[in-house]
């Protein structure tokens, strides 16, 4: 418990009272932390919403910032500092909007000097100082999420499979490939196998900046798989140094097959569908 | 009891398994297939399990066990429809179905038994094979 009912109905009332200057000293004083990278309009917006929230709970007999009363309180601390996390603020100016308050209620208390300020003003605090923290634990939780959402948004950027001809697929990867990376690469290419029909894959590891044994066992696991639904894999784009490690590594590819380039194993594929490719000379003129 | 039925398309025999396999069911099956192999002198067999969730190492093994009676007979066995989710899982298992034959759907299983038999080239992808030697 941060502070009895009854201090809480004091801190409403110094909150209403002084309100005008109080805002706008509290919206100063952020507003130099946060060196005008909000507009001030947005800012005292913002304050006001704090400050009325802070007297509608402070008159509900607010004691805990977790208790019932404080739903409302939460709520807009919770929004004040997911807007923050948005928009690229620190974890620090995100908290000073909250903490700021302290300074302009020592000013205030200090003016008008009453025998119980001080006891006043450390139970003030208390409950400040919950906030403060309830403001961090949102500010991260909402980085979180953002980054959840990022490595989402790039494992789907990052695994499209084409079809590059009839009866022909090609995964293009790019990037490091991990088991969460390797596992929707391996669901996609199988599902489109089925979806189009196609008998032949080729994975093409060219963007792939480096292969270890565990990038060569993800990619045998999916050319295993195809070759379980009845499609053939072969692989490509092993660059020079890329050969060496595989070799230095001592990883067997057994009987799959790999070519340097993605057009060689096109041509692989095409020669054993059937279909024929043949160089037509251009007439000169 | 349940029993999986067999269908004769040409010279091939089509096994479309839509049911959970017990014991009991698999060894019916393959009775069955072997019976009607010799009956109708069918040289192709494709099992179709396109409708199974799972896969384990019960039906990996009574599809070995099925493919092998269908060589001693003289039939090429070829899996089809496996599922993506089936194949990742049986990866994951280490199961590799030894010694079967897979294509992605039934229409893909029959060029693949046409092709297996030899005599049968000029009917389905004769002329594709022929180019292909040519061209190599």
């Amino acid at each position: 418990m941060a502070l009895s009912a009854e201090e809480s109905g004091r801190l409403a009332r110094l909150l209403s009272e002084h309100g005008e200057r109080l805002t706008r000293r509290w919206t100063e004083i952020v507003a130099t932390s946060l060196r005008g990278r909000l507009s001030q309009a947005e800012l005292a917006r913002q304050v006001q919403e704090l400050h009325r929230s802070m007297i509608d709970a402070g008159e509900n007999g607010l004691t805990d910032l977790s208790s019932e009363q404080g739903g409302e309180l939460r709520a807009v601390l919770a929004e004040l500092s997911r807007g923050r996390a948005r928009q690229g603020f620190t974890a620090t100016e995100t908290a000073i909007s909250v903490y700021a308050l302290k300074d302009v209620l020592l000013e205030l208390m200090e003016e008008n000097h009453e025998g119980s300020a001080l006891r006043d003003f450390v139970a003030f605090s208390g409950l400040i100082d919950q906030m403060g923290l309830f403001t961090f634990e949102t500010y991260t939780r909402t980085r979180e999420s953002l980054i959840a959402d990022q490595a989402e948004q790039l494992l789907e950027l990052s695994t499209p499979v084409v079809k590059i001809w009839e009866g022909v697929v090609a995964v293009p990867l790019v990037g490091t490939l991990d088991s969460a990376r390797a596992q929707v690469v391996m669901e996609r290419l199988l599902q489109t196998l089925v979806d189009t029909g196609s008998p032949y894959a080729i994975i093409d590891i060219t963007g792939v900046p480096a292969v270890d044994t565990q990038v060569a066992q993800h990619i045998l696991k999916t050319v295993v798989a195809a070759r379980l639904m009845g499609a053939d894999c072969i692989i490509s784009g092993i660059r020079p140094q890329i050969a060496q490690t595989i070799v230095a590594l001592g990883i067997e590819f057994g009987d799959i097959a790999t070519k340097a380039s993605l057009a060689d194993a096109l041509r692989q594929v095409l020669r054993l569908t059937g279909v024929e490719t043949r160089r037509h000379q251009r007439r000169e003129s | 009891m349940e029993r999986v039925p067999i269908l004769k398309i040409g010279d091939i025999l089509l096994v479309s398994i839509q049911v959970d396999m017990s014991d009991q069911t698999a060894v019916q099956l393959q009775e069955d297939l072997a019976e009607r192999i010799v009956a109708t002198g069918c040289h192709g067999v494709i099992i179709d399990i396109t409708a199974l969730d799972i896969v384990d190492s019960f039906v990996g093994r009574m599809l070995s066990t099925i493919a092998s009676i269908s060589k001693v007979l003289d039939a090429e066995t070829v899996v089809v429809g496996m599922r993506p989710a089936v194949a990742i899982t049986l990866v994951e298992l280490g199961l590799s179905l030894n010694g079967i034959r897979t294509a992605l759907n039934v229409e893909r299983g029959m060029e693949l038994v046409a092709a297996a038999r030899g005599d049968e080239w000029d009917e389905v992808d004769g002329d594709e094979d022929v180019e292909t030697t040519a061209t190599t």
